[in-house]
């Protein structure tokens, strides 16, 4: 009878111990994301959103700038890589190298991919830092994501609707660009927006790539080939997560740990942001998938 | 004519996506290939032995062309070793129990609530926790332990277990619910208590899943740069203990790359720094081949049983 209590006994602790690690982590994200948050605002003056070097307005259109430069590039090679693997990739050992690779390019160190950016995007090319290359090498990390969520969406589709296609007389290509990545297309999407919110934050890929400057005249916007104008893509971008970076070790305003901090407090925003979208998009189809049978 | 365009795209565009498949191959065999030509430079070019680099820790490249100086990065292997090590200590009993709680205790709940905490939490910025680290956890281990500043290991490997324990949870948490229903009911029906049967039988039953969690988290924190860089301290000496400071191999190439003269001695250490990085998340690749292997191995084994 004793063995049976100290089980009982030992089973309600446990189950305490285990409620107290998921409070803790719910705590945890509550009380990070509200010091920083909170932290960031607190300080907020209009000054902090100015396009100055007492501003981050530069960093923020950096920010976006870069990561639409990124999925420019990411999104039609990771969906094609994926579409390889799922619809055209044969077994054997090409496809299985391929899979390593894939897997080898998603688990690079980031500051590995920004060096190796450095050196074939700016070195080689004989560039100084510039926007570019930093999103080349952000595409780098990207890629793989995007490869592998496009694969999955293509063989998790119910097979009626390739036999449907096929059966109409398609060919295998029509049948995948107007059947297959259509009925996938929110989970690519998914993916995708994953993968942005991501650029977001990366920083140690950028810090050879991007730069850690940014000088940019808003008066000659549409002068494209002028090094100050800010849709340049030639031009070095430092973005936000660097520029918290930054902060800690080349200050150069006064205010150096307020924009530091209002930076963390937007980025995280953003961050959020994406991945609640992400997350509700797929709750979204995951619903619409049941929910028609 | 429409007929022969449509065979004709159909030609087109399955060379095309094959052109981007072979692309990706090309990418990561060229990286590879980088990595490995800079690399070994400080090898071959500047003739330094492999047992210099590893196992030494006197550190003085010169940074020219003319070579000469000392290439002992122990310090910062080491550096990466003690903080990673730490940070898995930290982290992995509170993604055990994150994993048991979403997938044992309270599904309805953990699903709902904790899985898109662990979410949000993959997505914060690693310069976020980095300035965190830095303006909040460093003053509080300094004013904790009564140090002169609190940059040291234990802040580092704190702040890498919170960006590592997500992997773990996730990866756990898959592996737990993949453990087959019938292992739970028989056990409950043996009179096993709940803690009874997650611990010697669920746990056990989903072993090599929560290890390939754990070697994708600390390849993850092998990895991490900037935000251990901001509360390392980046002092080039062996850690006393856990509450002094050190440096790492992130952190050494993220800060010393920019001034360091392009194919000097200097620079060449540092790519081979980089080449490590590297071949340490290839191996960490290979582990995962393995334990998977071995666990279909067992599979098969148990089917023909």
């Amino acid at each position: 009878m004793n063995i049976t209590k100290r089980a009982k006994t030992v089973d309600k602790i446990m189950t305490a111990i285990f409620y107290l690690i998921a409070g803790f982590f719910f705590l945890l994200l509550l009380a990070f994301a509200g010091y920083v948050i909170g932290n960031g605002l607190k300080g907020f003056t209009p000054k902090l959103l100015s396009f100055t070097n007492e501003g981050i307005g530069n960093q923020l259109f950096n920010t976006i700038y870069l990561v639409v430069l990124a999925l420019l590039i990411s999104v039609p090679l990771g969906v094609a890589a994926g579409i390889y693997m799922a619809e055209y990739a044969k077994k054997g050992r090409f496809t299985k190298f391929l899979r390593i690779c894939i897997e080898t390019l998603s688990s690079l160190p980031s500051i590995v991919v920004g060096l190796f950016g450095y050196l074939v995007f700016i070195l080689l090319v004989g560039a100084r830092w510039n926007l570019m290359s930093g999103a080349l090498a952000v595409s780098i990390l990207n890629l793989p994501l995007i490869a592998t969520t496009t694969e999955d969406a293509l063989r998790t589709l119910p097979k009626g609707y390739k036999q449907g296609s096929f059966g109409m007389g398609a060919t295998h290509w029509q049948t995948i660009s107007k059947v297959m990545l259509p009925a996938c297309l929110p989970r690519i999407m998914t993916g995708v927006i994953l993968a942005a919110g991501r650029v977001f934050g990366e920083a140690a890929a950028l810090l050879y790539t991007a730069g850690m400057s940014t000088d940019i005249n808003w008066s000659r916007t549409w002068k494209l080939t002028s090094p100050v104008s800010p849709l340049n893509p030639f031009r070095p971008g430092e973005t936000l997560s660097l520029h918290i970076w930054a902060a800690r070790t080349e200050a150069t305003a006064a205010n150096a740990e307020q924009i530091a901090n209002f930076s963390a407090a937007v980025l995280l925003i953003l961050v959020f942001a994406f991945s609640i979208t992400a997350r509700l998009l797929s709750q979204r189809m995951s619903k619409k998938m049941t929910g028609g049978k | 004519m429409e007929r022969k365009n449509m065979f004709f795209k159909e030609h087109f565009f399955k060379g095309l996506i094959t052109a981007c498949g072979a692309f990706v191959i090309v990418l990561t065999l060229a990286i590879g290939a980088f990595l490995l030509y800079k690399g070994l430079g400080t090898f071959v070019t500047y003739g330094h032995s492999p047992l210099e680099f590893f196992f030494s820790s006197d550190w003085a490249p010169v940074d020219g062309t003319e070579g000469g100086g000392k290439v002992g990065a122990a310090v910062y292997i080491f550096g990466s070793i003690s903080t990673c090590a730490l940070a898995l200590a930290i982290a992995t009993p509170f993604s055990f129990g994150a994993a048991i709680f979403m997938t044992e205790i309270a599904p309805n709940f953990g699903n709902k609530l904790l899985q898109p905490v662990v979410e949000l939490f993959v997505g914060i910025p690693s310069v976020v926790y980095g300035w965190v680290g830095m303006t909040v956890l460093v003053p509080a281990i300094r004013d904790l332990f009564h140090l002169t500043h609190g940059y040291s290991v234990l802040a580092a490997g704190i702040v890498l277990s919170v960006m590592i324990f997500p992997t773990i949870t996730t990866v756990t948490a898959d592996a737990l619910r993949s453990v087959p229903k019938d292992y739970r009911k028989a056990a409950y029906g043996l009179g096993a208590t709940r803690w009874q049967v997650t611990y010697q039988v669920v746990l056990p039953a989903a072993k090599n899943g929560i290890l390939t969690g754990i070697v994708l988290g600390l390849a993850r924190a092998f990895g991490e740069a900037l935000a251990v860089a901001m509360v390392i301290g980046k002092t080039r000496a062996f850690p006393k203990n856990i509450l002094s400071p050190t440096n790492n191999l992130t952190a050494a190439i993220a800060s010393d790359m920019g001034g360091a003269m392009e194919g000097g001695e200097y620079n060449m250490v540092l790519w081979t720094m980089a080449l490590l990085l590297f071949l340490i998340s290839l191996g960490f690749i290979f582990i995962i081949h393995f334990i998977s292997s071995r666990s279909e191995q067992k599979e098969k084994k148990g089917k023909e049983a």
